[in-house]
């Protein structure tokens, strides 16, 4: 019987575990969304998005949307979110020199593939032969941090972990963490090490799923999502 | 004389845009920040060969059902486009650019949204040309010089200038001054500072004197014209508010 693996909020709660007080984090679209809603009660994040636009608040929910919604205040996937005190506005070109300024401590970002040398592919749309590269290039090359966040295989259960990108890449190199429903990788210079894993998995049933060669690490825990 | 900027209508605030013009039109996921109104006059008054230049090229996921930038390519006025956004998230609704792009109608430059943000900066700040870290390695150095600086690469990318901005505004004085809602400011600052011709579309216009100067975003010497949206949209938007809050909601 398949074993159990965790839910997309679950990804989201181990990846918000890696945030620290003040930092200044993306998400991307999608899954890496849901963090800002696992972030430690007390731990103050500053959310920027590409369209210019830091400190703004949580997503508009649908009850809210009569009152709150308003195209003129959005996060970069066009959702509304709610104003917050100490926001502030700014123009494109101002938002990705924040970017490619290093300021931004934490990205969070959709996974297509990732290599063992921890580069990153994410933009092409799969089996579409086209994509949008959007803000997400500037922000996996020039991020302090790139964490991404994803299912450890594709909806055909082939493995996102692979020795070699077979689609065109966001960036070489650029991948600090990998969090999946099963595992826990972190890119070194030797390769990827497997950091943690779900309960019930072991280390050789997640190296099954996955292509690239794994580390173990000495230290190799299950997953504390608190 | 006193300087006013102020045009009656759309139509004639667009009405001498030429075959072959390069236009950057303001624009990013969602409605915000769109310039609806002069986009309709632009499709209305016909101009063809346009080169556009936008986050994205209309009618993606997000703005299906949007008359934006997409009636454009839908009335087959566009024969370049440069942009970091250009395909429909919805593989079952393909954006008219998209069908044209891969029917090889349209040219396609995408560009990494910062760079893209950047070019656009660089064309109206007098930058020729800059190195930007973000693409090497990647297939959006086929084709650039590549230099190495302290021992990282950086690609070579040029600055964009325009004929016409179409840019989206909240309010402006007669002599141009702008001044922006929320994230609606996203490209149209950097938009109005590298078009010969900037129109602005905008909510309200005032006196001079009556926008704050220390409030003021966009100055006025880089806005030639402006008209005022009459029209009410279906989009929710309400507008006396300025998203200044006190307190967390």
């Amino acid at each position: 019987m398949a074993k159990e693996r965790l839910s997309r909020e679950a990804i989201a709660m181990r990846v918000a575990k890696e945030f620290f007080d003040g930092a200044i984090v993306n998400l991307g679209i999608g899954l890496p969304t849901l963090c800002s809603s696992f972030v430690p009660e007390g731990m103050q994040i500053t959310y920027h998005s590409e369209n210019g636009v830091l400190g703004f608040g949580r997503v508009v929910m649908d009850e809210d949307k009569a009152q709150w919604a308003d195209i003129d205040l959005t996060n970069a996937g066009g959702q509304y979110v709610f104003p917050k005190p100490g926001m502030c506005f700014f123009h494109h070109a101002d938002s990705f020199a924040m970017i490619r300024g290093g300021r931004i401590d934490i990205a969070v970002l959709g996974v297509l593939e990732v290599s063992e040398k921890g580069d990153l592919a994410n933009w092409m749309f799969p089996g579409r032969g086209v994509g949008n590269i959007g803000g997400g290039m500037d922000l996996a090359f020039c991020a302090k941090r790139v964490i991404g966040a994803t299912e450890h295989t594709t909806k055909d259960g082939k493995a996102k972990l692979i020795k070699q990108c077979t689609v065109p890449l966001t960036a070489p190199h650029c991948m600090d963490m990998l969090v999946t429903d099963i595992a826990v990788i972190k890119f070194t210079p030797k390769g990827p090490v497997l950091k943690e894993i779900a309960p019930e998995w072991t280390a050789s049933e997640v190296q099954e799923l996955t292509e690239a060669k794994l580390i173990i690490a000495e230290d190799l825990k299950e997953i504390e999502l608190i | 004389m006193a300087i006013n900027k102020v045009f009656n209508s759309f139509q004639e605030a667009v009405a001498d845009v030429k075959h072959g013009s390069v236009i950057f039109i303001g624009n990013f996921a969602g409605p915000g920040g769109t310039p609806f109104f002069l986009i309709k006059a632009l499709r209305d008054q016909g101009a063809k060969n346009l080169t556009i230049v936008g986050n994205t090229a209309g009618g993606i996921g997000l703005t299906l059902d949007y008359d934006d930038h997409r009636i454009l390519f839908q009335n087959h006025q566009v024969k370049k486009v440069i942009a970091s956004f250009p395909f429909s998230t919805s593989p079952k609704r393909p954006s008219d650019a998209e069908k044209q792009i891969l029917a090889g109608e349209v040219e396609l430059e995408m560009c990494p949204q910062g760079t893209l943000a950047e070019r656009i900066r660089a064309g109206g700040a007098g930058i020729v040309a800059f190195y930007t870290p973000t693409g090497p390695g990647t297939v959006i150095e086929e084709g650039k010089e590549k230099s190495y600086f302290n021992g990282r690469p950086y690609l070579m990318e040029y600055g964009l200038k325009a004929d016409f901005a179409l840019v989206r505004a909240w309010k402006a004085d007669t002599m141009g001054n702008l001044i922006f809602r929320g994230t609606q400011r996203q490209f149209n600052p950097i938009m109005a500072m590298g078009a010969d011709i900037t129109v602005a579309e905008v909510d309200e216009i005032v006196q001079p004197g009556e926008i704050n100067p220390n409030c003021v975003i966009v100055p006025s010497l880089y806005v030639q014209r402006i008209v005022k949206v009459t029209e009410k949209t279906d989009f929710p938007r309400h507008l006396e508010t300025d998203f200044q809050v006190k307190e967390e909601v």
